[in-house]
């Protein structure tokens, strides 16, 4: 599997955020999205998970297949879409029962799997409104392991992370490359596996 | 020597209902015993409503429960506004769906004598008008503590609300009277007729005092409830917090 | 993937059940829609006088702008919690079609608040007089045209997804369309001409807009994503 996007633009409210933006990753590489803020880093990442639309330029997948660029992507973007009222494990397996494609729906022992390897075993039967922010950002992390997407569109992974969960992030991340996945990853900091950097500047006026 | 337990310390009121609560259970069964023997089998029918007035003998002391529960509310109210303390959150909150009940009770009572004695279900007498309107504040209040999840903050702000109501329900009151007044034309009934003798009064004093202890002992239940409701918040809490720092849940219960 | 275990639901039936249980977790909204409602009811005698014949002419139309009201106030949340959230992203990167999940949207939302409405309306019209007839009435027309309001009503809260007070903007889109759905409706409660006519009129209404909706609220989510 390879994704190349070449010559992309993408305006928003008039505004050009960043154009004639290009990459190609392949099969276990990762692409880490470096800038200062307003630089445009979760733009590219929606535009890449097909949220929002392309002024110029294309996104193609190789070997090219009849589903959309949507259902091969996970994206966690700042938003939790965790619902308070909702326990972690409920909220899990709603997500997981939306993001699977095809006939691969992940049973609930899939969802406990995803929930342990998160640290969230023993707050996976509280509702979500009593999470920390960390365990709320594992909590929406986990549909990464729950669900298998080629794609992972990560935006500021790490952040409200202490140290041994940015580990088990990481250590998540480095899996799915090594199964030959592809990450697109917008952060401040310099991660330990192989990334490739794409800088974006802010853009100037039109 | 022990001191005095202090019934304002949630534990201790925990301990106080226990011991309590058979006791007022009790008084409530006996007096229901009393009150229902002598309302629906002693007292005479009346010689105009024949047995439909045997109504009167739930609704009467429902009409008094209902507002009874609204001050028992607002003095709770008071102190939670001045004292923020937790029981009187938690007084407040337990009696709200027990007023909504008798006052809904009050009005299907009311409703089920209208309908032989009037002909119709409902007539917007000014009377029953207004218990309506209670009623719709009891279910605003419902309302207003069920959309706030802090039960501290929830507590406060209902506070704020029953007082409000507990000002306007007299102006409520004098406006049906007149807008009823202005309609006369239009609907007039007049509940009662002749005083009312002491065959019927009796079950009514009993069923009043049975009313009483029934809310008494329902209050106190509902009451031990929210308190540990909110326990086991503090707990789910805790132990969130808990499996964070590594610790396990159990071991993060407080000393209470 | 492991498939051990009790397999998950289809995506819709997930969402239908989540929906279900934030709607009965939260409390508020499906009682919240129905207290209005009375309010509503309870408000109209002071306005015009506790004359009962009169209430019981009008009332049909009494409960239906109270029904109508009711429907579209609680509609504003209806897509804005899940945008907010980031749920709605999710929607659109699944592989179910945006269409079905607004209507089940619209399914586990008529389920919470339409039809407490409808179950409620004959005890309120007990309030105003109603005869028998034309309690089984507004019901029977209720239950037909409540799903119709808030499929419309969709529309609106999609088109306003991304305002912060979308609210009374939602109602002024939809009121006028929901023009067609009141006449049939109260004609058909109150029973000024034959009541089948009506009824069923009303019937293809709500299909109409069942078959309609879907595509609209999903077009106008796409559109407004920001």
């Amino acid at each position: 599997m390879q994704i190349e996007a070449s010559a992309l633009s993408v305006e928003r409210g008039g505004r050009v955020v960043f154009a004639d933006l290009g990459f190609r990753l392949k099969a276990g590489e990762a692409l880490r999205v470096t800038g200062p803020n307003g630089a445009g880093k979760s733009t590219l990442l929606k535009a890449v998970a097909g949220l929002l639309p392309l002024a110029a330029g294309k996104i193609e997948i190789a070997p090219s297949c009849d589903v959309r660029r949507a259902e091969l992507c996970h994206y966690v973007g700042h938003a939790d879409a965790l619902k308070p009222s909702l326990t972690a494990c409920e909220n899990l397996a709603f997500l997981a029962a939306l993001l699977a494609t095809g006939a691969a729906r992940p049973g609930a022992a899939a969802i406990e799997a995803a929930l342990q390897r998160l640290g969230l075993a023993a707050v996976a039967d509280l509702p979500a409104a009593y999470l920390s922010a960390g365990q709320k950002r594992r909590a929406a992390l986990a549909r990464l392991a729950a669900v298998f997407r080629p794609i992972w569109l990560l935006d500021e992974p790490l952040t409200a992370l202490d140290p041994p969960s940015q580990a088990v992030i990481l250590e998540i991340m480095a899996a799915h490359l090594a199964a030959g996945g592809i990450i697109i990853v917008a952060t401040h900091t310099a991660l330990p596996i192989g990334t490739a950097d794409l800088a974006l500047g802010r853009a100037s006026g039109p | 020597m022990r001191t005095m337990p202090n019934y304002a310390n949630p534990a201790d009121f925990l301990r106080l209902v226990r011991a309590a609560a058979p006791v007022t259970a009790t008084i409530t069964a006996i007096l229901f015993g009393i009150g229902l023997y002598l309302a629906l089998l002693d007292s005479p029918p009346d010689y105009q409503q024949g047995e439909t007035v045997r109504i009167m003998y739930l609704h009467v002391p429902s009409a008094w429960m209902a507002m009874f529960v609204y001050v028992v509310m607002s003095s709770a109210a008071l102190g939670t506004l001045v004292w923020r303390h937790p029981l009187a959150d938690a007084t407040q909150k337990a009696a709200a769906p027990l007023g909504a009940a008798f006052t809904f009770l009050c009005l299907v009572t009311g409703s089920l004598w209208g309908k032989p004695e009037w002909g119709t279900w409902w007539v917007w007498d000014a009377r029953l008008t207004s218990v309506f309107v209670l009623f719709l504040i009891y279910l605003g209040i419902i309302a207003l503590w069920q959309v706030i999840e802090d039960p501290g903050k929830a507590a406060r702000l209902v506070a704020v609300f029953t007082l409000v109501g507990a000002v306007n329900i007299p102006i409520i009151k004098f406006s049906v009277d007149w807008w009823n007044t202005l309609h006369q034309s239009a609907s007039v009934f007049r509940m009662g007729g002749p005083t009312i003798a002491m065959s019927m009064l009796w079950p009514l004093i009993f069923m009043t005092f049975a009313f009483t202890f029934l809310f008494l002992t329902l209050h106190m239940l509902a009451i031990r409830n929210e308190i540990l409701r909110r326990r086991i918040r503090r707990l789910s809490m805790l132990a969130a917090s808990a499996s964070e720092a590594g610790i396990p849940a159990i071991f993060a219960e407080p000393a209470q | 993937m492991k498939q051990s275990g009790v397999p998950l639901p289809s995506a819709l039936g997930a969402l239908l059940l989540r929906d279900l249980r934030i709607g009965r977790r939260v409390g508020g909204a499906a009682s919240m829609g129905v207290l209005f409602f009375l309010c509503l009811v309870a408000i109209t005698p002071f306005a015009i006088g506790p004359d009962l014949a009169l209430l019981a002419r009008i009332g049909p139309a009494i409960l239906w702008i109270a029904a109508l009201l009711a429907t579209l106030l609680g509609l504003d949340r209806l897509f804005q919690a899940d945008a907010e959230d980031g749920s709605l992203d999710l929607f659109l990167m699944s592989d179910t079609p945006l269409e079905l999940i607004v209507l089940v949207k619209c399914l586990a939302h008529w389920l919470l608040t339409g039809l407490p409405l409808v179950i409620a309306s004959p005890f309120f019209g007990l309030l105003l007089g109603l005869d028998a007839r034309a309690l089984e009435g507004v019901a029977a027309s209720l239950f037909v045209g409540t799903p119709a309001l808030t499929l419309i009503g969709a529309i609106g809260a999609a088109l306003t997804v991304s305002l912060r007070r979308g609210g009374l903007l939602l109602a002024i889109l939809i009121l006028p369309l929901s023009i067609p759905i009141l006449i049939f409706g109260v004609a058909a409660a109150s029973g000024a001409m034959a009541f089948l006519m009506p009824f069923l009129v009303l019937c293809g209404l709500t299909l109409a807009a069942l078959a309609l909706t879907p595509f609209a609220a999903a077009l106008a989510l796409r559109n407004g994503l920001e």
